[in-house]
Formats: C-alpha cells, sequence, structure tokens
C-alpha cells in the first residue's frame, strides 16, 4: 500500500473515531474538570505551531520568503475583523504578488 | 439545518478554493486523486488534511504524517464531547452526525456555549462537506490546468488561514501562552527533527495549563 493511501485510511479512521467520542461515547458524562482545562489549550497550541511551519518551514529548516507576506495579510484581514474567505484570498493575494515582483 | 446551509453559504467559495488547494497540494504530495478526494470525503478536516500532505510532500513519511493530522484533530474529542449531549438518536445516527463537527460549523453553532444549535451545526458542516469535497476533486483532476499552486500564493493562504484560526483561540491568557510555547517548540524542533515532529511536540504546550 502507498504512503498515501495509508494516510488516507489510517486519518480517516482515527478523525471518525475523534469526532464520535463525544457524541457517541461520553455524551451525558462529563470529563474530568482539569483534564478538560488542558485539551482546551490543545487547539492554540496546534495551530500557533501551524502558523510557523506554514509560514517558514522549508523541510527541516526554517526560511523567510513570500508567504510570510501572506500571513501578515492574513493577519491584517483579521485585525480589520475580515470574513474567513476574506483572510484567505488576501494571504494568496499577497504571497502572489511579493513572488511576482521578486 | 436551513438556518445553517444558509450561514455557511457566503464560506463556499473560500471552502471550496481551499479544498481545490488542498486537491492540487495533494497531487504535489504523490496524493493521487481518488485517494485525495478520498481523504477529504472520510477525514473533512483542512488542517490536518493539508498537514499530512505537507509532510509527505516534504518527505517525512507515512507515520509522521498520520501523527501530525491524528495529533492536529485530537481537538475534535474535546469540541464533541462539549457538544454531545446535543445528539439524538441512535449510536450509527450520532456517529454519522458527529462527522460534520469541524472547525467553522462548531464555532458557528455556538459548540462549548449554552446557546449551541445542532442543527445549526448539521446545516453548516454538510454545505462545508460538498464545498470540500467539491473543491478537493477539481483541485485533484484540474491541477496541472491551475498550475504550480506557489504561483497562486497558496501556500500563503495557508499561512493566512492559519493565521485566523489561531486568532479565534486567543480568547485569554492561558490560551496566548500555550500558543506562544508551541510555536516556540515549533520553530526551535524543525531543524532537528522530520517534518511533521514539531507540530507533534508542540501539543506539550498544554501542559502549561498545569500550572496555577
Amino acid at each position: 500500500m502507498s504512503a498515501a493511501w495509508a494516510c488516507v485510511l489510517a486519518v480517516g479512521a482515527g478523525t471518525f473515531a475523534l469526532k464520535a467520542v463525544g457524541p457517541v461515547g461520553v455524551s451525558r458524562r462529563r470529563m474530568p474538570e482539569r483534564v478538560a482545562q488542558l485539551l482546551e489549550l490543545l487547539a492554540p497550541a496546534i495551530l500557533a505551531a501551524l502558523v510557523v511551519t506554514e509560514t517558514f518551514g522549508s523541510g527541516r529548516s526554517l526560511v523567510v520568503d513570500a508567504r510570510l507576506a501572506g500571513a501578515g495579510a492574513g493577519l491584517l484581514a483579521v485585525a480589520l475583523r475580515a470574513p474567513l474567505w476574506a483572510v484567505v484570498v488576501a494571504g494568496a493575494a499577497a504571497t502572489a504578488l511579493v513572488r511576482l515582483v521578486s | 439545518m436551513r438556518r445553517g446551509i444558509r450561514l455557511a453559504a457566503p464560506l463556499f467559495p473560500a471552502a471550496a478554493a481551499l479544498g481545490a488547494s488542498f486537491g492540487v497540494l495533494a497531487r504535489t504530495a504523490h496524493i493521487d486523486a481518488v485517494a485525495a478526494i478520498a481523504m477529504s470525503a472520510t477525514t473533512f478536516a483542512g488542517s490536518a488534511q493539508v498537514a499530512a500532505a505537507s509532510v509527505l510532500a516534504a518527505g517525512g513519511g507515512a507515520v509522521a504524517a498520520i501523527t501530525a493530522a491524528l495529533l492536529l484533530n485530537a481537538r475534535y474529542a474535546p469540541m464533541g464531547i462539549s457538544v454531545g449531549g446535543s445528539f439524538r438518536g441512535g449510536a450509527l445516527r450520532r456517529f454519522g452526525e458527529a462527522q460534520l463537527v469541524v472547525d467553522e460549523s462548531w464555532a458557528l453553532s455556538g459548540g462549548g456555549t449554552r446557546r449551541f444549535d445542532r442543527g445549526l451545526l448539521l446545516g453548516v458542516g454538510a454545505t462545508l462537506w460538498f464545498a470540500w469535497v467539491g473543491g478537493t476533486a477539481v483541485g485533484a483532476l484540474a491541477g496541472q490546468a491551475i498550475g504550480d499552486p506557489s504561483r497562486l500564493g497558496l501556500d500563503g493562504a495557508f499561512a493566512a488561514l492559519f493565521v485566523a484560526l489561531l486568532a479565534t483561540q486567543l480568547t485569554d491568557r492561558r490560551r496566548i501562552a500555550a500558543a506562544l510555547v508551541g510555536a516556540a517548540v515549533a520553530a526551535a524542533l524543525t531543524s532537528f527533527t522530520p517534518p511533521g515532529i514539531p507540530i507533534v511536540a508542540a501539543t506539550a504546550a498544554v501542559l502549561i495549563g498545569l500550572r496555577r
């Protein structure tokens, strides 16, 4: 089996399970308060790491390139309370523009 | 449910475009079109799919890609638990409806709050599913026509998307601290570990929650 299909099957099955945990499994029971508090921090930690890797990551090194303009434009759009689609368009446009002129 | 479809309508083009860019990225990561579409239809989680494809494209291997994607999706466990009590019917139906939980549907339907609306979540989720899967198909099949994704700045679009999703998470000091630690861990490890591992390691940032 190719690496791609291994990913499709394993990530699909794992995500099915992760999404179903609440609605199917423990819907009426409550998670220990302490665990719930820790899990709340998972999304900001992972998303911040993704901002780093998606903006600066290039294999095993960190580089500054046109993607930084995209992230910057995204930040500006967020600050202006733009909707998500506008954030994404701004990020792509800024990145493409910097690539075009550099 | 109908209100959810209406609420999600403005997001449809963006979700389709992101789906298309995932489709293009998937091809550059040697994920064939059928596999890319199957992944969008089953996993239905943008950041995890992009992370998996990025790791594969960077030569990180299947184990690192799967680990990174599943750790990214680990947030769906607490998110699902926060709304689990609102789901109705048998286990199979609840299992199916649970798959429509994504960041946007959960956030737009008031997930984690007292005014959570299950119908709204299903409407938004279903709308985004069609946009995401359809977009993926276009990107994966017509990717050659779209050309080199870096020329269109789609990689920068994902950087911007993660900035926006992160911004919605920074609601208190603990979350901001977790984000800073997560970013620092990821930046520090990039040079020393295979791709994907920095994101996995960044989850250790939740441990700052143990501090009083």
